[in-house]
């Protein structure tokens, strides 16, 4: 921890009659009392004013800091400074102002800022903190701690570096040496002095791993232009923009920065930087919260019923969806922005899924409540289920974005099993089917079936029947059931799809068959873990 | 809307006494259907715009095939219809007789993707099967 010293007051000086503010000196001071930034504005400013005329009356120490060890050390480093203040001439340095402690005080008070554009000085009085948690509160977001980020203007870091390179210059005018410590970032300061002040306010801590988000974007449209010079001198960090967007974002702006040489800079901005007419605005007070998820099994027992809204050309051909059955309740309850479904794997509109149900994950955008007690959920559960025949939901529960690598690893990699319904043109007896019974991991080759072509790519793709068994119904009709490889078309399958999925059951039976029924039995998935009832 | 070019039932292969003796997808010295490049791995929707954009584009009167009978008779079967040659049925090579006995399933000729905004269009353009067999009596009587 560091706090003003000799060495400081040239700096704080030359900054303070340029026009930035004393919590912005602080930071190219290197203080890293973060008690220090939440003293109040005028009084920080009286004591930057103090210490200034101490450069006249030497036997005098100003203390700076609040608890008392610090302030010994000030009076330390003053008396050792001494010495220090001599330049390798021997002479002592004349300090261009001497004794305007009053001069800087007038001409920084009131003034915005000249680095941080107001943001370390109006926008961390109480004023502000109140119009936040008033957003916050209206919003009605249920939360136990939060996280509050900022976006600045990318003209903030032009002029951080124009007001650092005013300092160099003025150090090496004075003969005196310029230590290369990281100043503090404002972003950094700026959490210091208002993360205390929500956070009493609301109620809750400020934590930087929180799902709530409080964000504040920072617009000032007075000096937007002051990036553009950096585009002559670093041309290629500047990369077209995307839908008018400016070119000039905070990345690209930092990367040049990086790139410009000094005396580029020196030329063609003011060091120290201007004082700007106008505070900065804040555009936007917005809150988000992290995504929940739900998981559940869903049995499907309609063979009208799609899984995902059947809409075309903007007209709905099939009323409602498994998707907006089940998200329904849940949008309506978790208060979300939106939902995204996903399941391992999917039925056709005219396929039931019997069994323990097919494994899904819904995840909800942006939820207002998002704490549910293992109570709640089921009773979510039941109401989801007294709304509708068509499908039924079990093992409801809150989990973890994990979720999603679940369904994808039941879709892709875990067996299912069918019952379908077969027609055969030609009559059989049951000796003809028999055989089917001991067929073992039977090989396929599909094609991309005809009636999905228009959406997916032609491609063969290998799949396994691994075992099956008939039930004899007539001369026409028997009953198949089949557990398959993951991503098995079985009716494809059965009708062999113009010769394109090969072996297929017309073949096999050599004769023409057609699939009149299918049902899913089971998805053999153990997740989501299922709930006792 | 998935088309799926076959023999109509009127065609000439298709009349008792006719042998195929061959099928040939090269269609001229630069083309043969057989060369379509539709094919991919991945089930990743974004590869299938740039299949498509690879697959040969028909016209009504492309050729998709020669087939030869045994009588000396030529026959250049036509797309028939606009759009992206998909693919053209192998299995017919390595045996030409299911044409003939299978000619509305396995025996299929081609699959052509038509474009979105024309699909429409095709499909009022064409004849229903009524539509057909009144077509195939009326030239019957006209022709006895």
């Amino acid at each position: 921890m560091s706090s003003l010293t000799e060495k400081d007051r040239p700096i704080v000086q030359l900054l303070l009659n340029t026009g930035t503010c004393p919590r912005c000196i602080l930071r190219f001071c290197c203080v890293g009392s973060q008690m220090l930034y939440r003293q109040p504005h005028k009084d920080l400013m009286k004591d930057l004013q103090e210490f200034l005329k101490n450069s006249q009356e030497k036997e005098e120490t100003v203390c700076l800091v609040v608890a008392d060890p610090p302030c010994k050390r000030i009076r330390l480093e003053h008396r050792e400074g001494g010495a220090d203040d001599l330049n390798h001439n021997g002479a002592v340095p004349q300090l261009p102002s001497a004794g305007s402690g009053n001069t800087a005080m007038e001409s920084s008070a009131g003034k915005v800022c000249n680095v941080c554009l107001g943001v370390l000085q109006e926008f961390c009085e109480a004023d502000f903190v109140k119009k936040v948690c008033q957003k916050v509160n209206s919003a009605d977001y249920q939360f136990t701690s939060f996280v509050f980020s900022v976006s600045l203007p990318p003209q903030l870091s032009v002029r951080e570096r124009a007001a650092w390179l005013g300092v160099k210059q003025q150090m090496r005018n004075l003969g005196l040496p310029l230590a290369k410590d990281d100043i503090i970032q404002l972003k950094e300061a700026y959490k210091w002095i208002i993360h205390p002040q929500l956070s009493e306010e609301l109620g809750v801590p400020a934590d930087g791993k929180s799902l709530f988000e409080v964000s504040v974007v920072f617009a000032h449209p007075e000096t937007d232009e002051e990036c553009h010079f950096l585009a002559t001198a670093c041309p290629d960090c500047f990369k077209p923009a995307k839908n008018k967007q400016s070119v000039f974002t905070r990345m690209a702006v930092i990367k040049a920065l990086e790139k410009i040489k000094e005396e580029h800079f020196l030329k063609h901005f003011p060091c120290p930087p201007s004082s700007p007419k106008n505070l900065c605005d804040a555009l936007e007070i917005q809150c988000n919260n992290g995504a929940v998820f739900v998981a559940g099994r869903y049995n499907k027992y309609s063979r009208n019923l799609p899984q995902t809204p059947w809409i075309i050309d903007g007209e709905r051909k099939l009323e409602s969806s498994v998707e907006e059955l089940i998200s329904e309740h849940l949008m309506a309850k978790f208060k979300a922005d939106s939902f995204n479904f996903s399941s391992s794997g999917r039925e056709d509109v005219d396929v039931r899924t019997l069994g323990n149900g097919r494994p899904f994950a819904l995840e909800l955008v942006n939820p207002r409540r998002i704490h549910f007690t293992a109570e709640e959920m089921k009773r979510l559960q039941q109401a989801i289920n007294d709304s509708s025949d068509k499908i039924q939901v079990r093992d409801l529960q809150l989990v973890t974005r994990s979720a999603i690598g679940h369904m994808k690893e039941g879709e892709e990699e875990k067996t299912k099993t069918y019952s379908a319904l077969i027609w055969t043109d030609k009559a059989i007896q049951r000796e003809d089917i028999a055989f089917l019974d001991d067929l073992k991991e039977l090989k396929l080759d599909q094609k991309t079936p005809l009636r999905v072509l228009h959406r997916r790519p032609l491609a063969v793709r290998c799949r396994l029947i691994h075992t099956m068994k008939s039930e004899y119904i007539d001369e026409h009709h028997f009953r198949l059931h089949l557990k398959t490889q993951a991503g098995t078309y079985i009716k494809e399958f059965v009708h062999g799809d113009f010769g394109r999925t090969k072996p297929n059951i017309g073949s096999l039976l050599n004769r023409t068959a057609d699939i009149l029924e299918l049902d899913v039995e089971s998805v053999d998935v153990d997740w989501p873990p299922t709930l006792a009832d | 809307r998935i088309c799926v070019i076959t023999l109509a039932e009127a065609h000439p292969l298709l009349q008792s006494g006719k042998t195929i003796t061959n099928i040939n997808y090269q269609i001229s010295a630069n083309c043969s259907r057989l060369q379509n490049k539709v094919s991919g791995k991945s089930k990743r929707t974004r590869l299938f715009i740039f299949q498509m954009q690879g697959a040969q584009f028909l016209t009504e009167l492309a050729p998709l095939c020669r087939i030869s009978s045994s009588d000396g008779e030529e026959y250049t079967i036509y797309s028939c219809i606009r759009g992206r040659l998909i693919e053209v049925n192998e299995n017919i090579l390595s045996n030409p007789a299911l044409l003939q006995e299978k000619p509305s399933t396995e025996g299929y000729i081609a699959v052509v993707l038509p474009k979105f905004e024309e699909s429409k269009s095709i499909t009022q353009g064409l004849l229903t099967q009524k539509e057909y067999e009144e077509v195939l009596l009326k030239r019957r009587s006209s022709a006895s």
